[in-house]
């Protein structure tokens, strides 16, 4: 390769490598902001700030939701199978919030370690299938990421 | 072998090869996307848990990859066009940026019509949809930039600095998933081990992916003919190419 040709292509390499660099340390300091939510593990442990909204997001605890039987105030616990979080929300929860699915909550926690929700949002897992195949699982005795229930 | 690449370089020979090849990409790139679509919106079951709306998956997840490759094209054309000082790098990569932007803009566009009933809004700074954003943006700056200079040598230069430099957004944009917690489900399709999504919805999405790589490609070497003709409109070929035009 030709000398001059060689050295551009050097200070090309250069640019993209120290690039990577700069951005790599950049978000390696700012992870923690760059997580969208706690997991409950970590608002357990006292790890999450108290003093202002934070979103917490982890599993719908299977049998843990309540309904009041006179308002649209809701509660749940978070879980992340480490820890759990209790939640009470008063709202219209999105159509794929239920029990066993994911769900991020934000809000405040109050004294006694409850998040005070103002919002609900479902996660979606990264599983897709007819609604024939998760039957056959379900009988089968498989959940949806074919682990055996 | 060689004669061939060395002969891209020239313009004329550039726009006739992008002519005869877009003569048979662009009815494949339309049957393909008109047979993945019907295959994905009437022939696929519906999800178990989200019903109809994921079918928005047939046009969200091909956008959203081909963006993400236009850019290594971009990127690539303009470390070329640094180090070999080849002009007709500077006009791909010119011409990758318009399209990549409109497909990144789709992407996030039919992931947040999607994102309001399945999460319940329709923007949350998130890692993967704040690192798309910033793809967006990158698309956009190089346009931008290269507008704003009137040499184009110079444009090309300064374009290809910012294009690779943008690069690292690349693999933070694909990984961002796995690295943060984030709203965004990780990928469905994966390279290494069992997809997650069931066959019969996956074989319409790769169909749907290889049509929007095809309609990628289709844009590119249409936005570089176009960008040839303007660049050399002082040149014989391009007078010629008019006149006979003008004459039909």
């Amino acid at each position: 390769m030709h000398p001059v040709r060689r050295q551009r292509l050097l200070l090309v390499l250069f640019v993209v490598l120290f690039s990577s660099l700069a951005i790599g340390l950049v978000s390696y300091a700012l992870r923690g902001n760059i997580n969208l939510f706690y997991p409950p593990v970590d608002v357990v442990s006292g790890k999450a700030p108290t003093g202002h909204s934070i979103r917490v997001g982890g599993m719908v605890e299977q049998g843990s939701v309540r309904r009041s039987e006179d308002s649209l105030e809701v509660s749940f616990m978070l879980t992340d199978y480490k820890a759990s979080v209790p939640v009470v929300y008063v709202g219209i929860l999105p159509d794929l919030f239920g029990e066993e699915q994911g769900a991020v909550a934000s809000g405040m926690l109050d004294s006694e370690g409850v998040l005070q929700a103002t919002e609900i949002l479902a996660k979606h897992d990264e599983n897709y299938m007819p609604p024939e195949v998760a039957y056959a699982l379900e009988n089968a005795g498989f959940d949806e990421k074919g682990k055996i229930k | 072998m060689w004669t061939f690449f060395h002969k891209l370089g020239s313009p004329p020979w550039l726009y006739a090869i992008a002519g005869t090849i877009l003569r048979w990409l662009v009815p494949i790139t339309l049957i393909a996307l008109v047979a993945g679509m019907i295959w994905g919106l009437l022939f696929t079951p519906p999800d178990f848990r989200q019903g109809d709306s994921y079918r928005i998956i047939y046009i969200h997840v091909p956008a959203a990859v081909v963006a993400l490759a236009g850019y290594y094209v971009m990127a690539i054309a303009g470390a070329i066009s640094l180090i070999w000082r080849m002009k007709m790098a500077d006009v791909v990569m010119r011409a990758a940026a318009p399209v990549g932007a409109a497909l990144t803009f789709i992407a996030l566009l039919t992931g947040a019509i999607w994102g309001k009933p399945t999460w319940g809004t329709w923007w949350v700074w998130d890692a993967r949809i704040t690192s798309m954003l910033i793809l967006l943006f990158l698309y956009l700056g190089v346009v931008a930039l290269y507008e704003s200079f009137d040499n184009k040598e110079a444009a090309g230069k300064a374009c290809a600095v910012l294009s690779l430099v943008g690069m690292v957004n690349i693999p933070i944009v694909y990984k961002s998933v796995d690295w943060w917690y984030s709203l965004h489900q990780p990928a469905s399709i994966k390279f290494t081990g069992e997809s997650t999504i069931d066959p019969s919805m996956l074989y319409p999405l790769l169909l749907m992916i290889a049509a929007f790589y095809a309609l990628f490609t289709c844009c590119l070497l249409m936005n570089i003919r176009a960008e040839l003709l303007q660049r050399e409109s002082r040149t014989q070929w391009v007078k010629k190419i008019a006149s006979e035009k003008g004459a039909d």
